[in-house]
């Protein structure tokens, strides 16, 4: 039956090719607007750590005195606050995360030195956020205590400073030191970058060195959140009254973090108590939780998901209006159709199979519209240019979507056109 | 022209026309909101910074093992040794890079009484000309209003401010001579600005975008490394595809920031990229709106020109001009577009309000609805024009023949 429905349709489309071109056209412009701006959305909406994230958590305390009243906790913490958490090893892996500007050079390659972006952090982020190794390994806590002279480097920089080969054990220069490399990471892109406390779109850091070691070679060129004194000497925030670090945990199960979560508010207290806070607040977040609060995805990207939709919604309208037109149209044909003993119910059928088609036409269309679509998004000036892509769920999406809602168009025309009398559209006949 | 067969016509079509009314209602609502959504970002782009855009250029050197007053003095001789430059000065921060000097101000020494977060703008000799500031009040700083800086800002400065931060310290009273604070720094406001943009967005929105702070600084180990050029007329793109190579030359051992260093032109349109990007896509989804509107007047009006022509055929043969036939589906469609563009005014309404609280949008001014309505009735009578001349050139004899 589905195959002869098929038949009806294809000649029904081919009679009047303009008016198909026309619905076809218009579901092919709305599913291409709606599925570039939701892919984007898609993508920057998405879980950065798929399998753990429910068990990283955002622990937050509110350090600066002079905001006793704060109704939401500092996002980052002071170099005392931060360093008493972390030490104190509650949570099943804990790490600290600051960034910081330096200049890298690699001696033994020709390259003049870059300026970047230095991930200064402790042992726990690797196996914690499933950093992936091409070469080597991260470093381990002793390294941590010690301060060692070691760096772990992107895939990036690998292929920029050393041309891709295992470059472990060879020197880097960060600022005025030395440092040994011990691991180099498999290309990695974490979206949103979840462990930043703003949650940017930016590629990880090219070169990470452990908590310790990034702030003795770097010291004087740390950047703070916020202050609430003048720190005495710029740059150099230990002991200086300013939030700047973040502290990430990873808890296992729940137990263990409702755990934390009364660890972290004892501690708040107790500072409090002492006299270094003025505010108990606090709070946990899961990261996911935490992007959702900090909002991560850009209001932007979410407005043109709403226009995207609205304007599916006319192109809805006006594949119904035309849709109607072309059923009403054909109330003769349907009319023997009925005379000769099909039911209601198969005619209805049989307009919505022609509609479906039409769905699956404008959906290749839709597609091909929004690959155009991302292929422009990429060009833009953005973070996350080089991320946006068709997954396959996306493309999936825009097929489903094309048919559902040429499908949803088709319902209303189908049910009026099956309603045809016989016996009036066979006297006009 | 009879309105009454037209509507009794389109009673026949109740749902289609219906569905053509809704789509223009949808398209009404979008067009209204997105344009005014374009008008606000065109308009947020229309920030006057206060300075000499076209001859200004920021230079910034990263060097950490620099000493600060000998990089300050051979960049400075050396730049402004270069044909075509006009000036150049050590400053902490230009409109539209990256901010420096951010930072909470106070109303009264102890810390109480807060005035808002600022930009401090730390500037040595020579900047506030070459910035091309223009006072409303007070003069010139003069040679011993730069004072050394002492860790972040000068320990007790005379500061210019803008009348935008003026008018919000002190509403309604004189600023000159008035008294801030900022932390253990004390400023005293010597001198008025028309305009000056703060670096970065305001945090509190764009009421707050020009509180910036002139503060006459002596260069030194806090202020370095960042600089003002100054070009003479028309020579700044010269200029600054010379001066890479000459500051290799001058301090070989600095690394030249390329992002930050351009024009304040350049750097405004890196600022502005995403909110052009923004109202190019808005401009995009109009167009196609506008389109998929049109192809369903034309649809739907073909449609009902092609189920009509005897009915056509009648009206010619019993003395309908050309003209009437023509004026009939021209009027079908304004009706029809009409009663979209009543239910569109609701909607560009609602929408409107959905869009104030999910994006902070101020409301929809009242004169973008006539201006949707003009374009929608234009964009009906365009599409519709097609179909109605070859409904008029139906000839009568239609009338004669069994279809």
């Amino acid at each position: 039956m589905f195959a002869y429905y098929l038949d009806l349709a294809l000649r029904s489309l081919k009679r009047n090719k303009v008016l198909t071109a026309l619905m076809v056209l218009a579901i092919a412009v709305g599913i291409g607007a709606s599925m570039t701006t939701l892919t984007v959305m898609h993508l920057l909406s998405g879980d950065p750590l798929p399998g753990r994230s429910a068990q990283i958590f955002f622990p937050q305390v509110s350090p600066d005195p002079t905001r006793p009243n704060a109704r939401e906790p500092s996002p980052v913490m002071d170099y005392h606050s931060a360093v008493d958490l972390w030490s104190a090893h509650r949570a099943d892996r804990q790490t600290l995360i600051v960034s910081s500007m330096i200049k890298v050079a690699a001696p033994d390659a020709a390259l003049p030195p870059l300026r970047l972006d230095m991930l200064s952090t402790t042992a726990d982020f690797f196996p914690m956020f499933m950093v992936p190794f091409r070469y080597g390994n991260g470093w381990n806590a002793g390294d941590d205590a010690a301060h060692a002279r070691v760096a772990v480097i992107s895939d990036d920089l690998n292929d920029k400073l050393f041309g891709g080969v295992d470059s472990v054990g060879r020197t880097l220069r960060l600022g005025s030191s030395d440092v040994r490399i011990v691991g180099v990471l498999k290309p990695w892109r974490p979206t949103p970058l979840f462990y930043e406390a703003w949650g940017a779109y930016t590629k990880p850091q090219d070169v990470m060195t452990p908590f310790s070691t990034g702030l003795e070679i770097n010291d004087g060129h740390f950047q703070q959140y916020n202050c609430w004194h003048i720190p005495d000497t710029p740059g150099h925030l230990q002991n200086a009254p300013c939030n700047w670090i973040a502290l990430w945990v990873q808890l296992d199960d729940a137990a263990k973090a409702g755990a934390y979560q009364r660890f972290v508010a004892d501690y708040a207290a107790q500072q409090k108590a002492i006299g270094r806070f003025t505010s108990s607040i606090t709070s946990m977040r899961s990261l996911m939780q935490w992007l959702d609060h900090i909002g991560v995805v850009p209001s932007d990207v979410r407005l043109q998901v709403w226009l995207a939709f609205a304007f599916l919604v006319i192109c809805l309208f006006n594949t119904v209006g035309l849709l109607l037109a072309k059923f009403l149209r054909r109330g003769g044909e349907l009319g023997v159709r009925r005379a000769l003993g099909a039911t209601r119910g198969a005619l209805f059928a049989q307009c919505l199979v022609e509609a479906g088609l039409i769905g699956l036409l404008g959906g290749i269309g839709g597609w091909l519209l929004t690959l155009a679509g991302l292929g422009l998004m990429r060009r833009q000036p953005t973070d996350y240019a080089d991320i946006i892509h068709l997954d396959l769920p996306m493309f999936l999406t825009t097929f489903a979507l094309a048919i559902a809602t040429s499908l949803l168009a088709g319902l209303l025309p189908a049910a009026r056109a099956s309603r045809v009398v016989p016996a009036m559209q066979l006297k006009v006949l | 022209m009879q309105i009454r067969p037209i509507l009794s016509a389109l009673r026949h079509h109740r749902l289609a026309t219906l569905l053509i009314a809704l789509e223009i209602a949808m398209a009404c609502a979008v067009l209204c909101n997105a344009c005014f959504l374009i008008a606000s970002r065109v308009s947020a782009m229309e920030i006057h910074s206060g300075v000499d855009e076209a001859a200004l250029a920021q230079i910034k050197l990263d060097c950490d093992d620099c000493n600060a007053n000998d990089l300050n003095a051979r960049v400075l001789s050396g730049l402004g040794n270069l044909p075509g430059v006009q000036s150049v000065s050590v400053i902490n921060a230009v409109p539209f890079g990256d901010h420096a000097g951010t930072a909470g101000i106070t109303l009264d020494p102890a810390g109480q009484h807060s005035g808002g977060v600022v930009d401090f703008y730390t500037a040595g000799p020579g900047s506030f000309e070459a910035l091309g500031l223009r006072l409303l009040a007070g003069p010139l700083p003069r040679q011993d209003d730069f004072r050394p800086i002492d860790n972040f800002l000068p320990a007790d400065a005379p500061v210019w401010v803008t009348s935008a931060l003026a008018e919000h310290l002190w509403p309604d009273a004189n600023p000159m001579g008035r008294e801030f604070w900022m932390d253990k720094f004390h400023f005293r406001v010597a001198g008025v600005l028309e305009h000056f943009a703060r670096p970065g967005g305001g945090e509190g929105g764009p009421l707050t975008r020009e509180w910036s702070v002139y503060v006459p600084t002596q260069p030194g180990a806090q202020l370095f490394g960042n600089y003002l050029l100054r070009a003479k007329p028309g020579q700044l793109q010269q200029v600054l595809r010379a001066a890479p190579a000459a500051l290799a030359k001058m301090a070989p051992d600095a690394v030249l920031d390329k992002a930050a260093s351009r024009s304040i032109g350049e750097l405004r349109d890196g600022y502005f990229q995403a909110d052009r990007a923004m109202a190019g896509i808005l401009i995009g989804v109009i167009a196609a709106l506008l389109l998929v509107t049109a192809l369903g007047i034309v649809g739907l009006a073909s449609f009902w020109v092609q189920q009509r022509r005897r009915q056509i055929g009648i009206r010619r043969a019993i003395g309908a001009t050309r003209g009437d036939i023509l004026r009939y589906f021209q009027t079908e469609n304004f009706l029809i577009v009409t009663i979209g563009i009543v239910l569109g005014m609701l909607l560009a309404y609602v929408l409107n309000l959905l869009l104030m609280t999910h994006y902070e949008l101020p409301r929809l001014p009242l004169f973008y609805l006539p201006i949707g309505a003009l374009v929608l009735w234009g964009l009906g009578q365009l599409a519709v024009l097609g179909p109605a001349l070859r409904a008029a050139a139906v000839p009568p004899v239609v009338a004669t023949r069994s279809v």
